[in-house]
Parts: C-alpha cells; sequence; structure tokens
C-alpha cells in the first residue's frame, strides 16, 4: 500500500473518531443532571408560556437528533453556540483563553522532554550507582505526587517564601508570562516527567543490552555515537509513545494548576463553566480536549515509521 | 610459520562470583592466511575468547596473559588504539544477523559507519565502497539494498550484510563465532563457501567458531578444541580428525553427525558441562570422561602438552594425563 493512502486511511479514521466523540459530547451534557433551561432562567420564576418560548428559542423543543445535527453544522462552520455565562459567543470566550494554556502545556512538555529523557538517560547510562538510585528515587516520588500538591509546595517556597517566581494570574507580556508559568509548568509536568523518566530509562537499558549496541562497540565506532545512533535512536520509540500519550492528555490537567495558581486558561475556564452549568462552552472544551488528544496521537502514529521502519510493514503501510 | 596475526597467550578471565575462570590459560595463535577452527560445546568460552580479541571482555572481569593483534596488545590499548584496531584490523561475524545489525538502521548506515566515523571518509566514498562489498558478498542490486532496512532482507542476505560489514575496514583478521548457526542448512553452505572464498581472496586470517567439529576439520587448517574455558587439543585439522588424542575430542568425534552418509555413528558425549560455579581442581572433562582415573585426573590441571617434539606452538598437543595410555580410536571414528 501507498504511502499517501496508508496516511489517508489513519486520517480518515481519525475524523470518524471525532465524529463519535461530539456526538457522546452532546448526549452526554443533555444526560447530566440539571436542566439548562432553568439555568436559563434563574432567579425568576417564569410562566408557562415564558418557558415554552425560551425552549422554542434554544431549541429544546425538537427531537434529540435533530438537534445534534444542528449543532454539528454550526459546529463544523465554526459556530460553537453563545455562553449563558459570558454573554459572548463560545469561539471568543475560548480563543481568549487558549494561548495562555498552549503556553502551558508547551513549556510543560519541553520540561517533561529534557529533565525526563535526560533523567532517563543518566539513570541507564550510570546504572547502580548512585546517581542512578537517586533517579529512581525521584521517580517513584515524582509519580506519587499529584499535580495540585506540587502547586501549594511550589507557591508557598518558591513563590511565596523565596519569592522567586509570582504565584498567581497570568502576567502580561512574554517575559512576564514566561515567569507566571514556570511553576505551573513544572507543577503540571511533575507526574509525567516521572513516567517519561522512568521509560527513557528502562527503553535505553534495554537497547544498552542487545547484540547491536556491542556489534557498533567492536567495529570501532565511538561510545558516544554508539550511545545516540543505536542506544537512544533505538529507545525513541517507547519514549515518543509515552510522551505522545502523556502532552496530548495535558489540557485535562491544567484544570487543577490553572485554578490552584489563579490563571485563566481552558482548565479554569472548564472548572467554571462546569459549576455555573455553562453547557455550550463545556461542549465545546471537552470536544477541543478529545481533538487534542486524538490528533496528537494521529500525528504520533503517522511519525511512529519513521522512527521504527519495522512498524510500517506490521501495519501494512508504508512498505 | 608466518607472523601471527592473533596470539592469545595464557588469556585467564574470571568473572567475579563464579567457580572457576570462564578461560583458563588460553593459549592460541592465527597466522596470516591461515584458517583455524575453535570447537567446543555451548559454554565453553569460545565467544568470549573471539571478543578478548577485540579487547571486549565482560564487564568486572579480572584477567591475566596477553592478547596481541598485528603484535599490538589488545588488553594494554587505549580507548583510541582499540577504536582503530576494531575498525581497521580485526573484526568480526556474529552468530545471528538479525540481532546483531540495528534494525531501524539502513544497510547503509551499517555498512558505512566504521568507515564514516572512525576513518572519517565522507558519505560518498563509503557509499561506494559499499556498494562494493555488498557486490563482493554477492548480494543482487547493491545500490538497492543501501536503502533497504534489515527486516526486509531474508537471513541469508543479512549475514551477508553482516560479512560485508566486517570486511569494510579491509581487516587482517576475521573472527566468525558460529556464522551459519542462525541461518537454514541451505543457506549454511551458501555462507561458509562465500567465507572461504573471501578468505583465500584477500589471504585473510580467520578464526572459525562452531561447535561443528566436522565442520571445522573440513574447512580449517588447524583446530583448537576447548572445554570448560581451557584448551585441552590442538592440531592441524588432519591431524585431529585423524587422530584425535583426548578423550573430549575423540568423544566430538564421535558425537558429531557426520556431513555425509547415514548418521549411524551418533552417539553424544553423555553428561553435560560443568557450569561456571563448580570449580575444576583437576581436569575439567573428569565427571564425563570414561578414562578418568581417581587420583590423578583430579588432582592438578593436566598441561597441554606437545606430542611431536620441536612443535613450535602449532603442532598437536593434547591436555591428557593419560595421554600415552589411551589409544587414538582413529580407525573406530573414521572408517
Ligand atoms: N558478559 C558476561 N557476563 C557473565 N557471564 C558471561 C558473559 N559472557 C559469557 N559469560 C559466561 O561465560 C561462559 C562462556 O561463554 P561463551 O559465550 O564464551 O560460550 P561459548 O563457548 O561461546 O558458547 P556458545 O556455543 O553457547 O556460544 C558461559 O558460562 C557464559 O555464561
Ligand atoms: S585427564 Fe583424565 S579425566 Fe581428563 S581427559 Fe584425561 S583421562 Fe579423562
Ligand atoms: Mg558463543
Amino acid at each position: 500500500m501507498s504511502l499517501a493512502l496508508a496516511v489517508l486511511r489513519r486520517l480518515a479514521g481519525t475524523a470518524v473518531t471525532l465524529l463519535v466523540t461530539s456526538f457522546l459530547v452532546y448526549s452526554s451534557l443533555y444526560l447530566a443532571p440539571g436542566d439548562p433551561v432553568s439555568f436559563l432562567v434563574r432567579g425568576r420564576s417564569p410562566s408557562p408560556a415564558e418557558l415554552a418560548s425560551i425552549r422554542r428559542q434554544f431549541g429544546f423543543d425538537q427531537p434529540f437528533l435533530l438537534r445534534y445535527w444542528h449543532w454539528l453544522d454550526a459546529v463544523l462552520h465554526g459556530d460553537f453556540g453563545r455562553s449563558y455565562l459570558f454573554h459572548q459567543s463560545v469561539g471568543a470566550v475560548i480563543w481568549s483563553r487558549l494561548p495562555s494554556s498552549l503556553l502551558l502545556v508547551a513549556v510543560a512538555t519541553v520540561l517533561i522532554a529534557v529533565v525526563g529523557i535526560g533523567a532517563g538517560a543518566l539513570g541507564a547510562l550510570r546504572r547502580g550507582t548512585r546517581t542512578d538510585g537517586a533517579v529512581l528515587l525521584l521517580v517513584t516520588v515524582g509519580a506519587a505526587v499529584p499535580s495540585f500538591a506540587a502547586a501549594i509546595v511550589l507557591r508557598s517556597v518558591l513563590g511565596v517564601k523565596l519569592g522567586w517566581f509570582p504565584t498567581i494570574g497570568n502576567g502580561s507580556g512574554l517575559l512576564d508570562r514566561l515567569r507566571h508559568v514556570v511553576l505551573p509548568a513544572i507543577a503540571l509536568s511533575v507526574t509525567f516527567m516521572a513516567l517519561v523518566t522512568r521509560v527513557t530509562r528502562s527503553a535505553m537499558l534495554d537497547q544498552l543490552g542487545r547484540e547491536h549496541v556491542e556489534v557498533a562497540l567492536s567495529r570501532g565506532t565511538p561510545r558516544f555515537a554508539v550511545l545516540r545512533r543505536h542506544v537512544f535512536r533505538n529507545a525513541l520509540g517507547p519514549i515518543v509513545t509515552v510522551s505522545g500519550l502523556l502532552v496530548s492528555g495535558m489540557l485535562v490537567s491544567t484544570a487543577i494548576v490553572e485554578t490552584a495558581f489563579g490563571m485563566s486558561g481552558i482548565g479554569s475556564l472548564l472548572v467554571q463553566c462546569v459549576d455555573e452549568l455553562d453547557f455550550q462552552v463545556v461542549q465545546a472544551l471537552v470536544l477541543l480536549v478529545v481533538a487534542a488528544f486524538v490528533v496528537v496521537n494521529t500525528l504520533v502514529d503517522l511519525v511512529y515509521p519513521l522512527i521504527d521502519p519495522r512498524v510500517a510493514r506490521r501495519a501494512g503501510g508504508v512498505r | 610459520m608466518n607472523a601471527s596475526l592473533l596470539e592469545v597467550d595464557g588469556l585467564t578471565v574470571e568473572l567475579p562470583g563464579t567457580a572457576r575462570p570462564v578461560l583458563d590459560a588460553v593459549t592460541l595463535r592465527v597466522a596470516a592466511g591461515e584458517v583455524v577452527g575453535l570447537v567446543g560445546e555451548s559454554g565453553s568460552g569460545k565467544s568470549v575468547t573471539a571478543r578478548a580479541a577485540l579487547g571486549l571482555l565482560p564487564p568486572g572481569a579480572r584477567r591475566a596473559g596477553r592478547v596481541l593483534v598485528g603484535g599490538e596488545d589488545v588488553l594494554g590499548a587505549g580507548q583510541g588504539r582499540l577504536r582503530a584496531l576494531r575498525a581497521a584490523e580485526v573484526s568480526m561475524v556474529f552468530q545471528d544477523p538479525r540481532a546483531g545489525i540495528n534494525p531501524v538502521r539502513r544497510i547503509g548506515d551499517f555498512l558505512t559507519e566504521p568507515l564514516r566515523l572512525t576513518r572519517r571518509w565522507n558519505r560518498r566514498r563509503a557509499e561506494e565502497r559499499a556498494v562494493e562489498l555488498l557486490a563482493a558478498v554477492g548480494l543482487p542490486e547493491p545500490e538497492r539494498q543501501l536503502r533497504r532496512y534489515p527486516h526486509q532482507l531474508s537471513g541469508g542476505m543479512l549475514q551477508r550484510v553482516m560479512i560485508a560489514g566486517a570486511l569494510a575496514g579491509e581487516p587482517r583478521l576475521l573472527l566468525c563465532d558460529e556464522p551459519t548457526t542462525a541461518l537454514d542448512v541451505s543457506t549454511q553452505a551458501e555462507i561458509l563457501a562465500l567465507l572461504g572464498r573471501l578468505q583465500r581472496e584477500r589471504g585473510l586470517g580467520l578464526l572459525l567458531i562452531t561447535h561443528d567439529v566436522e565442520l571445522a576439520a573440513a574447512t580449517c587448517d588447524r583446530v583448537y578444541v576447548m572445554y570448560a574455558g581451557r584448551i585441552v587439543e590442538r592440531a592441524t585439522a588432519a591431524e585431529l580428525f585423524g587422530r584425535p588424542r583426548h578423550p573430549y575430542t575423540i568423544g566430538l568425534l564421535g558425537s558429531t553427525p557426520p556431513l555425509t552418509g547415514p548418521p549411524a555413528r551418533l552417539r553424544p558425549v553423555p553428561g553435560t558441562p560443568i557450569g561456571l560455579d563448580e570449580a575444576a581442581p583437576g581436569c575439567a572433562f573428569a565427571v564425563r570422561c570414561a578414562f578418568a582415573q581417581a587420583g590423578r585426573c583430579d588432582q592438578e590441571v593436566p598441561a597441554l602438552l606437545p606430542l611431536v617434539d620441536g612443535a613450535d606452538g602449532a603442532g598437536h598437543a593434547a591436555a591428557c594425563v593419560r595421554l600415552a595410555e589411551i589409544p587414538s580410536p582413529a580407525e573406530e571414528v573414521r572408517p
């Protein structure tokens, strides 16, 4: 099968996944407790006629599938409806908060990649030494620390006590924003860093014991080149897979961290809109989070044959 | 005799936590243009010997003795010298090319790596050499093979790539560690024929490791027989095959199915070799030897004694205290 066809098939699969997701998202919110109409009329006691008119105005009188179809049609045209809470289009509400969350996720991703892969590689190369022991200890501790706990500790020590970093808000201007995002990014990435460290360490140890590594050394290839070209290169498969999985799910985790640091972003918006039953926004956010997950993992899948050519054949894709 | 390409001199290698050395005073030489066999059962130390010639000892190993490649001391060499030796003087064909060639890199990468990284050749020059090498080992469409991945080649083709890779630096000494064991029977003969041809064409010194003593006798000039880390017999192939002297060799010859003819004489050497956790104060073969004699064989390690006077370290020799009393069963083993 040709490469283009394999890619197309994968993309079609992704589209179907997103469609199914959109249906589940739309329907599950209507099954949730709490009637959106009662939210709209909160604080007043409308007459039955008024209620009926509101229902008609927002389309609640139509059959469910038809409502879904209208919603999907609008979504596909970029219209996610209006937020009850902010009296703005949902798109505008999300758009204004997306950049700060993306910055947070990006910084956290860099931290995960640099620290996680670096520490994992260090542990593998110094296997059984005190350095390796320290890495393993940090992995165990890091994996056990929930991000809200990390947030509290980071805020009180690095933020409040030492005053190195601001502890609240988003900041303004690129540099100030970066300063504001450091602590939240660390809090967000601690658990993930630990996982990536562990995967890196074990994948590299696995490769270090392989015969092809010994063969490379036996041919006079410099040690560093062997580590780069054979050990790390071959360990990349599991590392990329796990990192992709973790990073793609990270938008959800911003909820806790952004709330803890009083930042405005996708995560804190989600918390707020769930609290206030702003269904249109919640729907769009859930869809966004799932789409990010699916898209990133599709990308990882598409890149994977470049990392391990054997997979391409097994998947019936690139020859 | 020619100057030795490989000279292993009283090499003893001990691993932590073991009762006996992995290699015990191993002495062995390979001259230029000579094919030398190293035969023995699994675990006898053949691979450790060959790796020592590359300066690759197991981590944590204690060692004594010398290993010279082209007159240069391998075990004492610094990293830089060692790399230069590996890239140009001595190389190894490993047993399983599927495990020995990085599965995620292209064949071209495998072939050009030592040329580009150690010899600092540019890509074009290295790839031209790689194409020549692939043609020399008989792979069709060499240019196309450079772009392929190991999983796209059969085991036999991949072993040819492994051999081409070993020849990349034009070494004078080639170590072949069971080069055909991982292949199917029809391919085995082809690979052996290829190695024989390359050895003759290039005048290589070749150390062929195998557990098949008949194969060694058929393809080698001289053969060393190894048991539990010791050389127990050495001889020219004809001598060893015609007049084996050590009881272990006699057993081995009896236990190998002949390459041709009916396998009627197949009788494996009874028992199993001793492990690294068992000490061998006397002859390591004693527990399995039909000629073993309490009070003699278990007292001291039998020395490898020349059977012919004036042998210069390459003639027929065997390590058995009862050598004089054991008749060589040449006629019985070999009709
Ligand atoms: N890196 C190592 N660490 C620990 N023990 C080792 C190592 N390499 C070899 N050994 C041990 O040394 C002994 C000799 O091993 P070696 O691989 O040389 O045997 P061999 O004669 O090549 O056997 P085979 O025919 O199975 O390849 C074995 O008992 C093996 O377990
Ligand atoms: S020394 Fe003794 S045990 Fe060893 S091979 Fe000779 S006869 Fe057998
Ligand atoms: Mg071996």
